[in-house]
């Protein structure tokens, strides 16, 4: 992060709230400290949040004392996109990879720091942690630049970018650890509770505001559940558990037999999904 | 919900553990990413959404008739899938009780040798994997030899596919004795040989029933016992500067890695570069001050005198200090599909200091299927070589030996910023051995506030007969005459003495600049404003001058008179011998001159006169605040 923050002109941290965010952003305090990070933090709002989440952001915004930066794409609330209607191929496509496109390009930011792990999907155990972009943000997997011992290259033309991920090599489990050990605070939405429910393609999806679409006979109900990761609300499924400490928490991952991002349903849409929209620009 | 005192015996046992980079490396089919499938599979770390996926595409994709194909759960692109070829480094993890791995599965093909390179430099260990079918191959050599170079001193020999030679002891020993003849000189520290077959997971996890003759432990077992403490923390203390840090006006920290030793509060380091020394007055981390720390921590250390330090300087131990120079020997791979050329510049990073840099000298090349050195006017991608290095500044560094942060470096394209290169520092440069930087405590701005001027460069470039020397002699003449301190170093005049043994090929106009440039740096430090005039032909060299001066010291005055006048004028007599052919390689006939892009001051001769054109670069040493 040091070496960003010395070898960029303009470099930002892409927040977006869930557990892997919380942890970058504490390593971040502690990479600059007594110094604030020098860098801002951006979330790209795709709107349809856990309400929860955004309180957790602003608070954690104000609570350390850094800059937030918020972008929605207007262009795309204008034109109605939304997870019902659009689908979630659509949706993620706009919202999420335009709009990040858009924030990085209309604040010209040439470093951005992003929390994906090498162990969460195929295509990001090939990731470099310091990963190189096209001025149209594209990222060629046949073309990364190697990277050997600490040495990083962060030399980037104008208009070029580069994305950097401190939190390559951990896993889901070294991410849990250290939250426990450092005391890092992360979104309710992680641990178990009484949450308004309705079960759909085989997900459990929660009904988080009144934009939330029931199918005919679809009636929301209490369930105790938790989240293992955080997106869209519509996007995200939750698993029923028991789970409301972090040590509870680490319990049950130490048992669990699916990955986190099963609950994910962007990436099940089509094979090798993940590769494709990272190639046109998705974190 | 788990038992919470378990949870905790658990969690503890965890932080105990130690951890294993290592890289598995081999030809194409050999099995790599299999093995690696299987470790993961059979130390049960596979999620069930990620076994439904491996047991439809299996079906697919798979190479194994309907089995699982653990290849297919490592190789990840798409394009990769349809080639069958891993064509990138994939890292992996898992755990064990005893340990945790993260492993770096390497490209067998040919083209791909760079990604290996990458794999190994952050490994401790390497698992080299033979087909028992084929033996001992090219790549197998090659592989090792990187392996070798990048410092690994922990191999293991898999000889896979056992199976398919009905699990036979002699092949196995053939093999062995193959690969040992050609490593006896690679420097490893342990070779331990495991016939395995990854498809069916013979000696990977358990002893395998199949051959009873193999007494050694299987895979995985070998991987959590094998000890490859390397003990940076017992290595003299470095620290590369990453970032000065000053929230305040009231902390100035130094923060950054420890790369190599410890170090205590109280402890003296010294900044190799210049030779100053100071005492750690703190550690700072958000945790709260430390009294000591080591290498692989990241903290912030404040000193107890105000020394001069900025990104790329190294906190060094006093007594093992990091040497110091502009010049060292290393070896070199080639990574980019454009041709190493000696002589021109690229950038080079070590640590945390980005400096210009070329190669001087190739000395050999290295032959990887023998180790044989052949002689080389260049590197093509994927060679190695042993080279000469000069920078354009001085940097701290130790041998990649002794040290592989502080001797690692890359080589960065300047155009394109392609990482296009990897070297080691080599440890057997004699020339820096010993010649610290001497601390002096009156220095530039101090001469320079004496004599009330900014010192400079004016470097006046232009073809022959051009008008830089006439003009030169006017600006000094006039500065002089201010009362301004000066020196002009002047081309015709400085080939009598300092450079009288260099001619006018290339390479000897390049050796020509670097000493005049040399010698102008000495002329600033000293408080001067230095007139340089010289043809100066090549880009390359004129920057190199001016990435030797400080910020704002070097002024590039292009003296712009078309070849046709300066053909005319032919002060001296000389363009009417080189085009006779009595002269050779004179620049504008024989030899180019490339004009500058961004001079800081042009200057058109045609249709003026030199007193003019020298009052402008005197109004612009005005201007620019250089003299009152």
């Amino acid at each position: 992060m040091r070496e960003v923050a010395a070898s960029f002109a303009n470099p930002v941290m892409l927040y977006s709230i869930g557990k892997d965010s919380s942890v970058m952003l504490h390593l971040a305090m502690k990479a600059f400290y007594p110094s604030k990070p020098p860098f801002p933090l951006m979330h790209v709002d795709t709107t349809w949040k856990f309400r929860e989440m955004i309180a957790f952001r602003d608070a954690t915004a104000a609570r350390l004392g850094l800059k937030l930066i918020v972008h929605v794409n207007e262009d795309g609330v204008r034109r109605g996109i939304n997870p019902f209607d659009s689908g979630s191929v659509l949706h993620t496509q706009v919202m999420k990879t335009d709009a990040l496109k858009q924030a990085l390009d209309s604040h010209g930011f040439d470093a951005a720091f992003g929390g994906a792990r090498r162990d969460e999907e195929k295509s990001r155990a090939k990731e470099r942690i310091f990963s190189f972009r096209t001025a149209t943000h594209a990222w060629d997997p046949k073309n990364q630049r190697p990277e050997l011992w600490r040495v990083y290259n962060t030399r980037v033309n104008k208009g070029e970018s580069i994305r950097v991920f401190p939190l390559s090599n951990w896993t889901e489990l070294d991410i849990w650890q250290y939250i426990m050990s450092e005391n890092i605070p992360i979104v309710p939405l992680y641990f178990a509770r009484q949450r308004p429910m309705v079960e759909r393609d085989g997900a459990l999806i929660m009904v988080d505001d009144e934009r939330m679409r029931l199918n005919p006979g679809e009636k929301p109900k209490q369930m105790m559940v938790r989240f293992r990761t955080l997106g869209c609300y519509p996007l995200t499924g939750a698993i029923e558990s028991g789970a409301d400490t972090l040590e509870a928490i680490v319990a049950e991952m130490l048992t669990a037999r699916t990955s986190e991002r099963q609950g994910r349903l962007i990436d099940s849409d089509e094979k090798a999904s993940m590769e494709k929209k990272k190639k046109e620009g998705y974190f | 919900m788990g038992a919470p005192a378990d949870l905790k015996a658990y969690l503890a046992a965890q932080e105990k553990k130690t951890l294993l980079r290592f890289l598995t490396c081999g030809s194409v089919d050999d099995g790599k990413s299999t093995l690696i499938g299987r470790l993961l599979y059979d130390s049960k770390l596979l999620f069930e959404d990620h076994l439904a996926a491996l047991e439809k595409d299996s079906k697919q994709h798979g190479t194994t008739g309907g089995d699982i194909d653990f290849a297919l759960l490592v190789d990840g692109l798409e394009a990769e899938r349809e080639q069958g070829i891993t064509i990138d480094v994939a890292y992996r993890f898992f755990a064990t009780d005893r340990r945790k791995f993260i492993v770096a599965d390497t490209p067998g093909h040919e083209q791909y040798t760079r990604n290996m390179a990458t794999g190994a430099s952050n490994s401790e260990l390497a698992v080299i994997l033979v087909d028992a079918r084929k033996g001992v191959l090219t790549q197998t050599r090659r592989h090792a030899y990187i392996v070798s170079l990048l410092g690994i001193h922990n191999v293991v020999l898999a000889v896979n596919k056992i199976d398919l030679t009905e699990f036979r002891q002699e092949v196995f020993d053939a093999i062995v004795a193959d690969f040992s003849a050609f490593a006896k000189d690679l420097g490893f520290h342990s070779l331990v040989s495991i016939p395995i077959s990854a498809r069916f997971g013979d000696n990977v996890i358990a002893k395998s029933a199949n051959m009873p003759w193999y007494d050694g432990p299987p895979l995985l077992q070998h991987l959590e016992t094998v000890d490859v403490d390397t003990a940076v923390a017992d290595k003299p203390f470095r620290m590369p500067v990453q970032w000065v840090n000053r929230p305040n006006l009231d902390f100035r920290g130094y923060s950054g890695t420890i790369v190599g030793g410890r170090i205590r509060v109280g402890e003296e380091i010294v900044i190799p570069k210049s030779g100053r020394t100071s005492r750690v007055a703190r550690i700072v981390t958000m945790d709260g001050d430390l009294d000591a720390a080591q290498a692989g921590q990241a903290v912030t250390i404040v000193l107890s005198d105000e020394v001069d330090v900025s990104r790329g300087n190294v906190l060094s131990a006093v007594k093992d200090r990091a040497e110091v120079s502009d010049q060292f020997a290393a070896h070199l791979l080639w990574m980019a599909e454009e041709e190493m050329l000696p002589g021109r510049q690229y950038l080079l990073k070590l640590g945390t200091n980005l400096v210009p840099a070329q190669v001087t000298t190739l000395k050999h090349k290295v032959d990887v299927n023998n180790l044989h050195q052949h002689a080389a006017k260049t590197l093509h991608l994927n060679e190695i070589g042993y080279v000469n290095l000069s920078l354009s500044q001085r940097i701290a560094f130790d041998a990649y030996g002794e040290n592989r942060d502080m001797g690692g470096f890359i080589l960065i394209d300047r155009f394109t910023n392609a990482t296009i290169g990897a070297g080691m520092v080599d440890f057997r440069l004699r020339r820096a051995t010993n010649v610290h930087w001497q601390a002096l405590d009156v220095n530039k701005e101090a001469r320079a506030a004496l004599k009330h001027q900014a010192p400079a460069v004016l470097w006046f470039t232009g073809l022959s007969g051009s008008g830089k020397s006439t003009i030169a002699n006017l600006v000094e003449r006039s500065l002089h005459a201010r009362g301004r301190h000066t020196y002009i170093l002047d081309g015709d005049n400085v080939r009598h003495g300092l450079n009288r043994d260099l001619g006018f090929t290339d390479a000897d106009r390049v050796e020509n600049i670097r000493r005049v440039a040399e010698t102008a740096k000495l002329f600033v430090d000293a408080g001067l404003i230095v007139l340089v005039s010289f043809i100066s032909p090549f880009r390359s060299e004129r920057r190199m001058a001016r990435e030797l001066m400080g910020e704002r010291e070097f002024i590039e005055v292009f003296v712009d008179t078309p070849l046709e006048v300066c053909m005319q004028r032919d002060p001296k007599g000389l363009y009417e011998k080189a085009k006779t052919g009595a002269i050779k390689n004179f620049t504008g006939i024989d030899s180019p001159y490339e004009p500058p892009e961004r001079a800081e001051i042009v200057l058109k001769t045609v249709g003026s006169d030199p007193t003019s054109e020298a009052e402008r670069v005197l109004s612009f040493l005005r201007e620019q605040g250089y003299v009152a």
